[in-house]
């Protein structure tokens, strides 16, 4: 199944997809259909409970071919860092490129929804703590890059800068997420093409990596990196990053109101 | 998040600050020059405490197995104000501090002040994040209550002190800060929205020798200031 958050009609409802249309699960409305068209989509996660603020973690250089086109030589273990829940938005949603810099970039992920308290847990066992996946954009902006927390807070975790989704696709529907094609296009031209198969730290791994040290939460998320082929972003360019299976997630790039 | 609550945990993301100490970034000015810095830090740096960090006043902190002492990072987190805070309180909002004064009104609002103790595994690099140094289950000790700006006063001329077992070692003093609150918060703001409910950590200093208090388990490590009601937290060795 897939499912959506969106704002609709004057308040925020969960959905799921059916026969290319918004099926509301609103009790007021449940059962409703609405066009892909008629609503505001939101990152599709439920919120967080109080006290308990969603954790974001996100690879770099988890693809070899991605690692070798920044002239790194490929990880030893993962690259990772945190992101803020305020960076995240939805389907259709603008980015807002800063005046004057000269090199902002999207990445496509396969992002992972955590389903069930995870810590500790054996590579082995480690599908089963997934709820399910969604398509993340994760965006850089190069030229604020420091080699301070690299990458620094300023490069990856700005507002509007981590689309997400339009779906959370059930963990059952997605038999094998290390066997996904991934694709960007850019104004309807291909510039990125990848394959889940090629990350240098797949899923299951990371999973048992992080909650070794790290109890994650349902609704925690993974974004397990990006392939090679990135290429700068201008305001008005439509960027489509797509998954295999779990959709086609569409941002515009926006310029900085001053 | 009602800031005169009892124990206060927070309802946002929890961002801490890097070498924001006048006597640890000079210690490192040599250092910063060279890779793989290569530059001294011209935003500020900073990084996320998760939420799997999160642990309450007097709450006892597991040390893995394969973690003997971990350093000390004593500090407060401006706290940025909610709705609730607002139309409950809002005699408390901060409206009449220095932090909110010097602020535009396109920056949040700061509710409060809390007391919080950084664990980390100690490290020597500031290269990469600093995830599996600082992201450990319990490693940010919290509270025990949001002071409101107003109880708190100046906070330039605030002093922590921060004992093990008992014994003082380490005073704080945020005289000592490269970006003082209000300018932290304008250059963050600056590039990230800092949302109701999310706590930015002014930083934590050196010692003289450029560490940090380190503790093992068995200590008690507890963190006070005036106006403050103090941290406390024991460390404990993590059961099997």
């Amino acid at each position: 199944m897939k499912h959506a958050r969106i704002a609709w009609a004057g308040a925020i409802h969960d959905a799921i997809e059916a026969d290319s249309q918004l099926e509301l699960l609103t009790p007021a409305f449940k059962g409703r259909r609405v066009g892909f068209d008629e609503v505001v989509w939101l990152p599709p996660l439920a919120p967080m409970p109080a006290h308990r603020p969603r954790t974001i973690l996100a690879l770099g250089l988890n693809y070899a071919d991605h690692a070798k086109e920044l002239a790194f030589k490929a990880p030893e273990e993962p690259l990772a860092f945190v992101k803020g829940e305020a960076s995240l938005t939805g389907h259709r949603g603008f980015t807002v490129r800063p005046a004057g810099v000269s090199y902002m970039h999207y990445e496509c992920e396969l992002a992972v929804v955590i389903g069930k308290t995870a810590r500790k847990v054996k590579r082995a066992d480690a599908y089963d703590f997934i709820a399910g996946y969604t398509v993340a954009n994760d965006y850089a902006i190069r030229d604020y890059l420091e080699n301070w927390y690299r990458p620094n807070l300023r490069v990856k975790n700005r507002d509007t800068c981590t689309p997400i989704g339009p779906w959370r696709v059930d963990a059952a529907d997605v038999p094998d997420p290390m066997n996904l094609a991934l694709q960007t296009t850019v104004n309807g031209q291909v510039t990125q093409s990848g394959h889940t198969r090629d990350m240098i730290f797949d899923v299951p791994f990371l999973i048992e990596y992080f909650s070794r040290f790290m109890t994650l939460q349902p609704g925690d998320l993974i974004l397990t990196g990006t392939p090679d082929g990135v290429v700068d972003c201008r305001p008005g360019d439509v960027i489509v990053t797509q998954i295999e299976g779990l959709g086609a997630l569409e941002n515009t790039i926006a310029h900085a109101c001053e | 998040m009602n800031p005169s609550a009892a124990t206060f945990l927070p309802d946002g993301a929890v961002y801490g600050t890097l070498l924001n100490f006048r006597h640890e970034q000079a210690l490192w000015a040599a250092r910063a020059t060279e890779p793989p810095y290569k530059a001294p830090p011209q935003a500020p740096v900073l990084f996320i405490k998760t939420a799997n960090t999160f642990s309450a006043q007097g709450a006892a902190i597991a040390l893995p197995a394969d973690v003997p002492e971990v350093e000390v990072g004593a500090s407060v987190g401006l706290v940025i104000a909610d709705f609730e805070s607002f139309w409950a309180h809002p005699s408390v909002d901060g409206s009449h501090s220095a932090i909110n004064l010097e602020a535009t009104s396109a920056l949040p609002r700061v509710v409060g002040c809390v007391l919080l103790n950084d664990l980390s595994v100690p490290h020597d690099s500031y290269y990469r994040p600093p995830v599996k140094f600082k992201c450990l289950d319990g490693f940010l000790g919290i509270g025990p209550r949001c002071v409101p700006l107003t109880e708190v006063g100046d906070l330039n001329t605030l002093k922590l002190e921060v004992r093990i077992n008992g014994a003082l070692r380490q005073t704080v003093d945020f005289g000592g800060l490269v970006r003082d609150a209000a300018t932290l918060l304008a250059d963050v703001n600056a590039f990230m929205t800092l949302r109701p409910g999310d706590v930015l950590m002014l930083g934590s200093d050196c010692l003289a020798d450029g560490t940090r208090p380190r503790a093992r388990a068995g200590d008690r490590i507890e963190i006070s200031a005036p106006g403050f009601a103090p941290l406390v937290n024991t460390l404990v060795g993590e059961s099997a």
